[in-house]
């Protein structure tokens, strides 16, 4: 027993009074300790409670108080009718806020076992992931959450720590395909273009996921975004919202009216389908766009959450070229469609007059060359073609002899004119500008001078000219409204701003002048030998037009251009423009069918059937105006 | 009447002055009023805390009261207990309690990657807790058949016996109890007269020896949560968070506070172990400088009662032995306040009295049933 031997120690015995006394004091040293350390919690936390109390009042307010962006409504965008086509749809978004998340691996596992996520979604994820954006700010990982989706989310919401359900609104196009060239879409905001933010930008892009990245979406971003409101929430340590301190309303984006007429639109889509090509329709008074179309389309909505990468492949490499939008970017040699303007530039520079003719063996010579310019008729148009019959029957030979007399300083001026060789300016992005040739851009871009023939085959639309569909509508529009040359534009208002349409240029012409080449159109469609006449049967109104054909390959000289030997892509494209009625043009139609042969066969009808379902309309809108007018609206 | 030799030893002159009444209720019932008084007021004022701290959990006060229930009743059957059985058998009760820490180490449970509970079956506890008792009473008894102040081979003994139970629960690891068995037998040593050149020679060797203990001993964690008391900013989400949120808590309540329930820090989650460790951050949250003063006031009650408790009682032993268990109570307030409010290095030791917890309550209560025994010794008889 190690406690009970006290006597070890033999020099000294235990003093019971000297011992109570060195305990006594010891305890009187340890309640002066006790005193001392009470003194040293109590000026801590003065020091901390009341010294630099705003400091750590002013540390709990912001982790309490968090501020967030409300983004705004995005504005919507309307057929000329009011017919909605662009809408926000409300999507439940599963987001992660990466800050809250302890294991990201084993929370996306989680989620995985719970709802389906593709890997598309996983890649989106972390691409969105790795981009810059403010702390705290939540990444989307699955869009479009089903009922069952949320539900199963919300059950484990307990073990799943920064995990969101959000419910956002999302871009949706209810109409699909059919305007995706013209409209666009809106997608995810790339790392590309958030760099390029300024601090404003950053600003009104907080809380917003999409930006416009095509079509009107892009071109009037500006106005349909609005501006971002912010909201003071509370939130726990766990970044759960508990409730809203304070809010600023975002201001919703502004909403467009096209001048595009959805059933005209259908209309010209249908007359396309099956086939690559362009209809574009304007109104002859505004210059507005009565309908656009591009074939083949897709469906934008693929676009709006981010595209799968299969999806994306499928239509980058369909030979098809969906994504290309032809009525702006294609850029095909307009063939004979140039001869009104060009034979009525010849009038107007008193080069030729009505009554001038030619004979067509069917080629035309340049003296001192044994070279023949072929007209398209193997045997030719006659020995008497004046400029109307030239027109109508599009003859060829006629148009070289114009030309050879003419000469390209007097023909550029009258394409420039009428618009061709620069962008229209519409008010989407990414349009060519086509080419309308002349001696100095020959010097420029070739390196060679002007040959006589050069101007030969810029008299039949073909050599070095390009013109895209929308270039050629603009030009039928142009001879419309005898030489006034607007816009074009999509957008009619802008919230209940009416856009202006701007007058662009303009080809004086004498009335005279006019009525020839305007008669001469007509003829086209309406007279006997009119290479367009197939589609005047059952017209209750007169049309104007003419027809062309693009090649696509040269044809050896002399060769025959034999359509079965050649591949279905190799093959001509056909042409049309006009206008109607012809009295009183309202609307100017330009149509290109890829690989159609014959603008007269494959193009002409589709403008014909855009003809007649906007006098249908209008027919209908005359009829109710005169009925409300009647009820004494 | 034949007296046993520890009579003679123990019997001290000018104790037992603190009844008036040699047969009053209180010294019947071995209970000491004003300690008892301290002791419920603070237990109530914690319950406040604890039900705003726990988030309103009826459940968790529920327990809480069932554990105090228990405390309290453990606190008055020890009261019961002759103090002369309890020195008799010190050294077997430490040998117990080491014996059982060894097997802790060896077959112990845990959690979190520490092993500090042994099984029982059908009852888990920490064998660590006995050593807070355990370990006082060993020295009390040590010195109380010895002549004071101490010579370095008692001081040297006295030592061993306190730094082996602190290894073993260090290797638990469990720094926190290992820090406080180990002050409550240094402070028994303090009282019992250590030599202050000792004292003061220790303190020396220890500065100079910090650098290597820095270096080879001391874990990671524990290196870490010492340079995060130094600057707790660097590392704001992690080691640094609690000590942040706790300093923000506690400093956002001011002079008033933010009012019961109302604290954002605690009641919004920022604030960690806000019902256990950091209680004390949710108290300064809420009720402001001037709840905490109420707190410390408690405790400065029952402390300077002790102390008292410990200069009238009337052996060597139930001096040595009270002032231990008051002052070790002391060192838990501090550690625990110091450690929440930033002042000293996070180690796990919970607010006594207002911490959620059954196993420290315990402990802590049968200490204050030795120091309800000492108080109400019966006197010896004089010769």
């Amino acid at each position: 027993m190690p406690f009970r031997d006290i006597d070890q120690d033999h020099r000294r015995l235990k003093d019971l009074k000297s011992e109570t006394r060195l305990i006594c004091a010891r305890i009187t040293t340890a309640f002066v300790s006790v005193l001392v350390l009470f003194m040293i919690l109590v000026v801590r936390f003065y020091d901390l409670q009341v010294i630099h109390y705003d400091d750590y009042v002013t540390r709990a307010e912001s982790n309490r108080i968090q501020v967030q962006p409300v983004p705004p409504n995005r504005g919507l965008i309307f057929d000329r009718n009011g017919v909605l086509l662009a809408e926000n749809r409300p999507s439940y978004t599963l987001s992660l806020v990466r800050e809250r998340v302890p294991n990201l691996d084993a929370t996306l596992q989680q989620i995985a076992g719970l709802i389906s996520v593709s890997n598309e979604d996983l890649e989106n994820f972390r691409k969105a992931l790795s981009q810059r954006r403010r702390p705290y700010e939540s990444v989307p990982l699955r869009y479009h959450l089903t009922e069952e989706e949320i539900a199963r989310i919300a059950v484990n919401e307990y073990a799943l720590e920064g995990v969101e359900v959000e419910a956002q609104l999302v871009r949706y196009y209810p109409h699909g395909e059919l305007f995706a060239h013209t409209i666009g879409y809106v997608g995810r905001i790339s790392e590309r273009e958030v760099s390029g933010f300024d601090d404003e930008a950053y600003r009104r892009y907080s809380g917003t996921y999409s930006i416009g990245k095509s079509g009107i979406e892009r071109f009037y971003e500006d106005q349909l975004l609005g501006d971002v409101g912010t909201q003071h929430v509370e939130v726990n340590a766990h970044g759960r919202v508990l409730r809203t301190l304070e809010r600023i309303d975002p201001a919703p984006g502004t909403d467009l009216h096209l001048f595009i007429d959805i059933q005209l639109q259908r209309t010209a889509a249908e007359a396309l389908q099956g086939r690559r090509g362009a209809v574009i329709a304007i109104e002859v008074a505004t210059g507005g766009v009565l309908a656009f179309v591009s074939t083949p389309s897709y469906d934008p909505n693929l676009f709006v959450t981010g595209i799968s990468h299969k999806n994306y492949q499928d239509l980058n490499e369909s030979p098809d070229l969906p994504l290309f939008n032809r009525a702006i970017q294609g850029q095909y040699p307009p063939g004979s469609i140039l001869k009104p303007m060009l034979g009525l530039g010849a009038l107007e520079a008193g080069v030729i007059t009505p009554q001038w003719r030619i004979r067509d063996p069917g080629f035309f010579q340049l003296e001192d060359s044994a070279h023949r310019y072929r007209d398209w008729k193997k045997y030719g148009h006659g020995n008497q073609v004046d400029l109307r019959q030239a027109i109508v029957e599009s003859c060829d030979t006629y148009f070289y002899s114009l030309a050879n007399r003419m000469g390209i300083d007097r023909m550029h001026p009258v394409g420039t004119a009428f618009g061709l060789g620069e962008k229209t300016g519409i008010d989407i992005p990414s349009e060519r500008a086509g080419n309308w040739p002349s001696r100095i851009w020959k010097q420029a871009v070739r390196g060679l001078p002007w040959f006589p023939g050069d101007s030969l085959n810029v008299s039949i639309g073909q050599g070095d000219v390009l013109a895209t569909p929308l270039q050629l509508a603009v030009l039928a529009a142009g001879l419309a409204d005898r030489g006034v040359i607007r816009g074009p534009l999509l957008v009619e208002r802008v919230g209940g701003v009416k856009a202006e349409v701007p007058e662009r240029r303009t080809f004086t012409a004498s009335e005279e002048n006019w009525n020839t080449i305007g008669s001469a159109m007509e003829g086209v469609i309406h007279s006997p030998r009119g290479t367009a006449k197939v589609i005047a049967k059952g017209a209750t109104y007169q049309i104007a037009g003419k027809t062309g054909t693009a090649q696509v390959i040269g044809i050896a000289q002399d060769a025959k251009y034999d359509r079965d030997k050649i591949n279905e892509r190799n093959r001509d494209h056909a042409l049309f423009i006009a206008y109607a009625p012809v009295e009183n043009p309202q609307i100017a139609v330009a149509v290109v069918v890829e690989n159609g042969e014959h603008g007269s066969s494959t193009a002409a009808p589709v403008a014909r059937r855009v003809f007649d379902t906007w006098f249908a309309l209008e027919a209908a809108r005359q009829a109710v105006e005169k009925e409300q007018t009647a009820l004494g609206f | 009447m034949i007296l046993k030799r520890q009579d003679f030893v123990r019997r001290l002159p000018d104790s037992g002055h603190h009844f008036k009444s040699a047969t009053s209720f209180w010294r019947l019932i071995h209970v000491d009023p004003l300690l008892l008084l301290g002791l419920l007021l603070l237990t109530g004022y914690g319950l406040v805390v604890l039900y705003s701290a726990s988030g309103h959990n009826y459940f968790m006060i529920n327990r809480q009261l069932f554990f105090f229930g228990l405390a309290y009743g453990a606190m008055f059957v020890v009261a019961q207990v002759n103090l002369l059985f309890i020195e008799r058998f010190a050294f077997w009760f430490y040998l117990l309690g080491i014996v059982l820490l060894v097997l802790v180490l060896v077959m112990g449970v845990g959690a979190k990657g520490a092993q500090r509970w042994l099984s029982l079956g059908f009852i888990r506890f920490q064998p660590s807790e006995i050593l807070k008792l355990a370990v006082p009473i060993c020295v009390a008894a040590f010195f109380s058949v010895r002549v004071l102040p101490p010579r370095l081979t008692h001081v040297l003994v006295c030592l061993a016996f306190i730094l082996l139970p602190s290894i073993l629960i260090v290797k638990q690891p469990d720094l926190g109890t290992a820090i406080l068995v180990g002050t409550s037998g240094l402070i028994g040593l303090f009282l019992a007269g250590l030599p202050w050149r000792y004292i003061i020679g220790t303190l020396a060797t220890l500065a100079i020896a910090s650098w290597p203990m820095w270096h080879f001993v001391m874990h990671d964690y524990q290196k870490r949560r010492v340079l995060t008391l130094l600057d707790p900013e660097a590392d704001k989400l992690g080691a640094g968070w609690n000590t942040i949120q706790a300093k923000t808590a506690i400093g956002s309540g001011g002079w008033e506070g933010k009012g019961w329930m109302e604290g954002t820090q605690s009641q919004l989650d920022f604030l960690p172990e806000s019902h256990t460790d950091f209680i004390i951050a949710v108290l300064a949250e809420e009720f402001g400088l001037m709840g905490f003063l109420l707190l410390i006031a408690g405790y400065f009650f029952i402390i300077s009662r002790g102390l008292w408790i410990s200069v009238t009682a009337q052996t060597t032993f139930s001096r040595i032995l009270a002032g231990s268990i008051t002052l070790t109570f002391m060192v838990y307030v501090f550690v625990n306040v110091g450690m929440v409010s930033g002042l000293l290095p996070i180690v796990g030791v919970p607010l006594p009295m207002v911490s959620l917890g059954g196993t420290s309550l315990i402990s802590l209560m049968l200490g204050f049933g030795l120091l309800m025994a000492i108080a109400t010794e019966p006197k010896r008889v004089t010769i």
